[in-house]
């Protein structure tokens, strides 16, 4: 896996979880009481035997850089290859990129120069734990030129926001592509995360960014078919996909499934993220907690059910929180009840305070309110 | 040639501590774990950075394994340096021959080339099996201002306690005049916390003289300060008042990890003031199941608690399974408690076993024997028999079923 470069896009559908990503970019949205979205990808790459890995930014991103550092939790401070942040302007020719072909384009020179044969490229907005050597392999064995990895996904009626499906050929080969999809049923849904040959890359996003077209769906995949020899991966391991807040709602609620956290955290292939040194969770004398997954650094007094604690919650005594994903330092005063509510980092909820959402329409807070 | 530094620290840890019978067996003291995701020497280490010191020695010599891979550059303490850092100083063979460290002084003699690489002014000598916070940089401020050969941490402690310490007789502004070590009659009560600061060259110069006289037992409390003393030297007594514990037995080692769930007890581990670092593994959050029932704890992430948890401190990746109760114990890393098993007033070693039904340990008010009651001790990688009985005091180290002998 020497010979396979990493490449994370940062920024993309961020638009999906506007609330999410109002201070922030789709890779460093929070997740799973401990987690930024970009922590999987990333931990993949590095499980996998990848050992260089540029991650692309768009705006919003001085949390992910933050978060990402030197690339040490991720075992990719190297001295040779590791991680590399690769924001716009990143060279003369380079401005702010509109979709992956202009952004390609902009980091040419650095994939150039890692001297990859392949390129891996992933968004940041599924969250599964894979072991990529399997596709790296199927890649090479094929002799496609690009492999692109989907899963078999049942879609509801009127299709998905954000959304690509595939038609396939007995071999493998990919016949048609559809974006947003107004298919309801079981489709060959796109994850957003292919493998290509280095050179070919190189040559198709030079040609397309020399005619002005932007859209690595659209321009490369899809007008690729039937001109270039593009097969297909399927991935059948545990998936969540974010493209709408119900969707980051319900990944978050489907942790506390002991079946989905033995997919996402098997021992061999850990999921790395930054490390904050925060002590472990300390439960008080009237404290009742069931059916919750807690991250270090909580301190909780009162009862906690059905939700998903960050780092550094504090539940107050005889405070009430249910089904609810609170982020990082979300303080809840004494006496208050909180019902599905989505609260984002360093959110106060003062004492006797009560907020009651929907699971269908969990309330969500604003990063640093004060209720 | 190495940049100079103003004081370098060096770490103690080369005990066997044998008093921790089963829990060491296999790894050195310091790398006990201690407080729900630390190890004792995550203290030392991480005061030492927050006290702006960033060139340690660990000296080892018992069971260095862990303790080096734990340690290992130094990164998780901020100690991975271009220059300085932490570094584990083993025992060596030098052209004169070799020797293990024969006491805390000789195993400092023995380093004192590592010492002059970085031409401190000053040494800081600490054990590694300490549980406290401190701000080393306010006791060197104090060294220098009394211009002091050495300055010794202390601690008031009670009557009682005063016989199984280093006890320091001192004058109003902290001059030492007298120091006995574990006297039977104590004539104050400040305590020596095994803290030291030195004044480069006079150390050097004691631990020679201390080397060349064989009757010495070449410790820091026992030849070193007494020797200091009768020459006349200038010694002080730095009060400390927060909390510190010597974790060098069983007892200890419960009581110090029971102090955590005190709130009274001014030691607060989630406070960002003198953090506390560790080495981290990347487990995922704890998950607490439906019926679990978890109050006056300390768990990690990593955790899976489905069972009644009491005043107990969990490590990461601990299993505590339905209807288990686990009460008034300390469970390590990696062990399963599973169902229906009842663990009180216990420690439970790492990656353990303690099977359905099993009963370990027992509170002090059902024990019918009170003089024999203590800490129960399930040593490192043990497997309980499901339904078997550990009593209370009992220590074991092999896999067992049924009834534990004492």
């Amino acid at each position: 896996m020497n010979n396979v470069l990493g490449i994370i896009f940062s920024n993309m559908h961020e638009q999906s979880v506007s609330e999410l990503t109002a201070n922030r970019c789709m890779g460093s949205i929070p997740m799973g009481g401990r987690y930024r979205l970009i922590d999987f990808p990333l931990s993949n790459l590095a499980n996998s035997g990848v050992e260089q890995v540029g991650v692309v930014t768009k705006s919003n991103y001085q949390s992910l850089m933050d978060h990402l550092g030197s690339g040490r939790p991720w075992d990719l401070s190297r001295k040779n290859r590791g991680l590399s942040i690769l924001p716009p302007f990143g060279n003369a020719d380079a401005g702010m990129y509109r979709g992956r072909v202009e952004a390609l384009a902009g980091i040419m020179g650095y994939i150039q120069h890692s001297g990859a044969t392949e390129v891996l490229a992933s968004d940041c907005d599924v969250m599964a734990n894979m072991d990529y050597t399997g596709f790296v392999r199927a890649h090479r064995e094929s002799g496609a030129e690009i492999t692109v990895m989907y899963k078999k996904v049942d879609l509801p009626e009127g299709g998905e926001k954000e959304c690509s499906a595939f038609r396939l050929g007995d071999d493998g080969s990919v016949q048609d592509m559809l974006i947003n999809p107004q298919l309801p049923g079981r489709q060959n849904v796109y994850m957003n995360i292919f493998i290509a040959n280095r050179e070919f890359l190189e040559r198709t996003v030079a040609d397309c960014h020399s005619r002005g077209k932007t859209s690595f769906d659209k321009d490369v995949l899809q007008a690729g078919i039937g001109r270039h020899k593009i097969y297909s991966y399927e991935f059948d391991g545990y998936i969540s996909r974010f493209n709408s807040m119900h969707s980051y709602y319900q990944a978050n609620m489907a942790l506390l499934d002991t079946g989905v956290r033995v997919a996402l955290f098997p021992r061999q292939r850990p999921v790395y993220t930054k490390i904050r040194d925060e002590a472990p969770v300390r439960y008080g004398l009237e404290s009742k907690v069931t059916n919750s997954l807690l991250a270090d650094g909580c301190v909780i007094e009162g009862e906690v059910e059905n939700s998903v604690l960050f780092r550094g919650v504090r539940v107050g005594k005889d405070a009430k929180v249910k089904n609810c994903i609170l982020m990082q330092s979300t303080q809840v005063g004494a006496r208050s009840n909180l019902e599905c509510v989505i609260s984002d980092k360093d959110v106060i909820i003062r004492d006797e305070r009560v907020i009651v959402g929907f699971d269908t329409y969990p309330v969500y807070i604003a990063k640093g309110s004060s209720v | 040639m190495n940049i100079k530094k103003h004081c370098v620290a060096m770490i103690l840890a080369g005990g066997q501590g044998s008093r921790l019978y089963a829990l060491t067996q296999g790894i050195a003291k310091p790398a006990v774990p201690f407080g729900g995701k630390y190890r004792i020497i995550d203290f030392p280490l991480s005061n030492c950075i927050n006290s702006g010191i960033d060139t340690v020695g660990v000296l080892t010599q018992y069971q260095p394994l862990e303790l080096n891979e734990y340690i290992g550059n130094g990164g998780p303490w901020d100690l991975d340096r271009a220059s300085g850092g932490v570094f584990v100083l083993p025992p060596y063979q030098k052209s004169s021959g070799s020797d293990w460290y024969t006491g805390t002084a000789n195993a400092i003699y023995q380093n004192l080339r590592f010492i002059d690489r970085y031409d401190p002014d000053y040494v800081v000598i600490l054990s590694g099996d300490h549980i406290y916070k401190m701000d080393y940089s306010k006791m060197l401020e104090f060294h220098k201002k009394k211009d002091a050969d050495c300055t010794i941490a202390v601690l008031e402690v009670s009557r009682e306690e005063a016989s199984r310490f280093g006890i320091m007789s001192a004058l109003e502004d902290g001059k030492i005049y007298e120091f006995e070590e574990k006297p039977k009659e104590p004539k104050s009560l400040l305590a020596s916390m095994g803290i030291y600061i030195f004044s480069t060259g006079v150390l050097r110069k004691y631990l020679q003289a201390d080397e060349e006289d064989p009757a010495s037992s070449k410790d820091f409390g026992k030849n070193i300060i007494p020797a200091m003393l009768a020459a006349g030297s200038s010694l002080y007594a730095y009060p400390y008042t927060g909390y510190w514990k010597d974790v060098g037995t069983i007892g200890s080692l419960w009581e110090a990890n029971m102090d955590l769930l005190d709130p009274s007890v001014p030691l607060d581990l989630g406070s960002s003031e003198l953090r506390i670092y560790g080495r981290n593994t990347a487990h995922p959050p704890q998950y607490v199941g439906p019926a679990a029932q978890i109050q006056n704890s300390i768990i990690p992430e990593g955790a899976v608690v489905d069972g009644m948890v009491d005043f107990a401190v969990l490590f990461g990746d601990v299993k505590v399974a339905k209807d288990a109760v686990v009460r008034d114990s300390i469970v390590f890393p990696g062990t399963v408690i599973e169902s229906g098993a009842v663990v009180e007033y216990s420690i439970i070693a790492e990656n353990c076993v303690i099977g359905a039904g099993a009963k370990i340990g027992s509170r002090p008010e059902d024990t019918m024997d009170k003089e024999n009651w203590g800490i129960a001790v399930i040593g490192n990688n043990v497997k309980v028999g499901a339904g078997a009985t550990v009593p209370a005091k009992v220590i074991v180290d092999k896999d067992i079923q049924g009834v534990a002998e004492i």
